[in-house]
């Protein structure tokens, strides 16, 4: 008969660790539902804006954290999932909310066909092929014959209705619109993560012979999952889209593929719940750090690294871990 | 590809009658280094057959060429009567062939229960879509693994442990989670590289015993490489020794332990 793992057995303030984690979940959810209502408009903004990013983390992390695929060119997929639903707003004026699957699927299909190339790659290889991934995207978007669809170096503007609901202000209504596709990317991501395929991404990082050997098609997973997050992170490019109101090639460089890498490693390589730390983290800590010195914000914002990593080295979700570890105790008795 | 489907579906002859794994030929080299040199064996459904020979011999490039982790420059390997080097490496597991590894081949951040499970991998089928909705099949497959993983865990005695990362945990038992990760493939034939490494005087005793079980009880073939002699000798049909690459003996144990080439080989006095 199956035991219950040790670990979940564990008691703080005589509560298992089980139930610890419901109570962080339902609590976490009631936070996240009260917000809008606690802070001003361009602070629930910043927030929508937060989620995001995490979930464009989220998807890194399928990618680099669980199958060991190292990626500098997510800023790639998140222009691709924006300009998906900038185009087909702007275009054929699809309501935005049909917009974002079909820039999952977009981002998909793209997220797969590098992947396939980028099997031969490992390593540091694979992070130049992924960096010059980030580095054509701006200026593809504003060549001429693409020009035509994306508004080159002008970009386009999307227009998405007003929020229906008439207690809620536009800011609140896309803040909320945004945590719904969250809760589902999230849940999307912990059911990939915990069943076969999970393990299957997970086999491949640790031992891509051993894999092969237990029956993975290894190369069809590593490019599937590539799949997978680039999808993931074009679903937050088209929230970014719909939110910003605007779409232009400057917005999606290389730096933006970095702060993605930052959130993951700043969130927890390997940790679901990391990337929303990760999300707040590359949002909130750039504005900070503009707010006490224009001149020198990227020398503050380097602070923040160097000190987050350094309290922090296994991100985020790391440090939780930790401190659980350090409190929890084996139930009496 | 499509030779080795249309090979597939003729009915061999052989499949009945003839021996499970029939190596012949095979001939494989590192840059200037023969490792192996033209090595032919069987093995027959049922036995436990020993792979022996010094240091460097070539046993675990056998093994990998049986698994088709490496492709041999020469020869041809049919399991079941049906050639397999045509097959991707990934479909060894499925066609039933399991292995361990000498040096060690576990998921290292994995538990010993996750390690298992992903052993049986070629037994479910499973995708992305239907694992991102958890679908109501894929929790049932789910749970059959995890039933099935952890009745494998308490056969070979690692329940204490079956939470624990492996990388936690002693060589000698990263071994036996090795055994049972192959067994969780459902495998016809199993490949076991060195699974006395790490174990004590007593611990061997009780490996050969579990090796007899494994054959007698689940009906799967073993081969076997073990530097253990008393072990290989106390428990194999059948004994196959290599040398520098080249197959010096096959035979009973008695034969082998017999054979003046052998017995020179392991002397270690040359030619
Ligand atoms: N990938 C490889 N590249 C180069 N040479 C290799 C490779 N794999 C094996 N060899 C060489 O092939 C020969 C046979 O090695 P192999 O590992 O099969 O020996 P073995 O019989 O398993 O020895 P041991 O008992 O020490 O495990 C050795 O000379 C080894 O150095
Ligand atoms: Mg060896």
């Amino acid at each position: 008969m199956p035991t219950r793992n040790p670990a979940d057995m564990l008691q703080i303030a005589g509560i298992e660790m089980v139930s610890w984690r419901r109570i962080w979940l339902v609590a976490g959810l009631v936070i996240a539902i009260a917000l809008p209502f606690l802070f001003e408009g361009f602070t629930v903004f910043q927030l929508t804006r937060a989620l995001i990013y995490a979930i464009a983390i989220l998807g890194l992390n399928l990618l680099t954290g669980f199958n060991g695929q190292f990626s500098l060119g997510h800023s790639a997929f998140f222009a691709i999932g924006a300009y998906t639903t900038a185009i087909m707003m702007d275009r054929w004026e699809v309501a935005y909310y049909w917009t974002i699957l079909p820039a999952a699927a977009v981002c998909f299909v793209a997220g797969f066909l590098f992947g396939l190339p980028a099997l031969r790659l490992e390593g540091l290889y694979l992070a130049l092929a992924t960096f010059a991934l980030a580095t054509a995207t701006p200026q593809i978007l504003k060549y001429e014959p693409v020009a035509k669809f994306t508004g080159g170096v002008q970009g386009l503007d999307v227009f998405p209705d007003d929020s229906p609901v008439s207690f809620l202000s536009n800011d609140q209504w896309w803040y909320y619109f945004t945590l719904v596709v969250a809760l589902i990317a999230f849940l999307v991501a912990w059911n990939l993560v915990r069943g076969r395929t999970g393990r299957a991404m997970i086999a491949i990082r640790d031992n891509p012979i051993a894999s092969k050997t237990m029956g993975i098609n290894t190369a069809l997973y590593k490019s599937l999952t590539f799949g997978v997050s680039a999808a993931f992170t074009g679903v937050a490019g088209a929230l970014e889209a719909i939110v910003i109101q605007f779409v232009a090639p400057d917005s999606f460089t290389f730096l933006l593929a970095v702060s993605f890498l930052v959130g993951l490693v700043v969130g927890g390589i390997g940790s679901i719940p990391g990337a929303i730390f990760g999300g707040l983290f590359i949002l909130l800590i750039p504005n900070w750090a503009d707010q006490i010195s224009q001149g020198l914000s990227w020398a503050i914002y380097g602070l923040f690294l160097i000190g987050a990593v350094y309290v922090m080295p296994a991100g985020a979700a790391g440090l939780v871990r930790l401190v659980t570890m350090r409190l929890a105790k084996k139930p009496s008795g | 590809m499509s030779g080795s489907l249309a090979e597939r579906s003729e009915p061999d002859p052989r499949t009945a009658s003839g021996p499970l794994l029939d190596v012949s030929g095979i001939k494989l080299s590192f840059g200037g280094i023969k490792a192996l040199d033209d090595v032919s064996f069987t093995v027959d459904s049922g036995q436990i057959v020993g792979l022996i020979g010094p240091n460097g011999a070539g046993k675990t490039t056998m093994f990998n060429c049986l698994s088709r982790v490496y492709v041999p420059n020469e020869g041809q390997i049919r399991f079941k009567g049906q050639p397999i080097l045509k097959e991707p490496t990934h479909r060894i597991a499925d066609i039933g062939i399991g292995r361990t590894f000498q040096n060690l081949a576990l998921f290292k951040t994995m538990t010993v229960l996750q390690n298992v499970m992903v052993g049986g991998h070629c037994t479910t089928a499973s995708g992305f879509i239907g694992n991102a909705l958890r679908l109501p099949s894929v929790r049932r497959e789910e749970d059959e693994l995890v039933g099935r993983a952890w009745s494998l865990i308490s056969y070979l005695g690692l329940e204490s442990v079956a939470h624990a990362r492996v990388s936690d945990l002693p060589f000698g038992t990263q071994k036996r989670v090795e055994i049972g990760r192959a067994l969780a493939s459902k495998p016809t034939l199993l490949l076991m590289d060195e699974p006395a490494g790490g174990l004590n005087h007593e611990e061997i005793g009780g490996l050969g015993d579990l090796i007899r079980q494994i054959r007698d009880e689940r009906d799967i073939t073993v081969l076997i490489v073990e530097h253990h002699m008393s072990l290989v000798m106390a428990i194999s049909d059948k004994v196959v020794a290599l040398d520098f690459g080249r197959k010096l003996a096959e035979g009973t144990p008695a034969e082998v332990q017999k054979d003046p080439e052998v017995i020179r080989a392991y002397l270690g006095t040359n030619d």
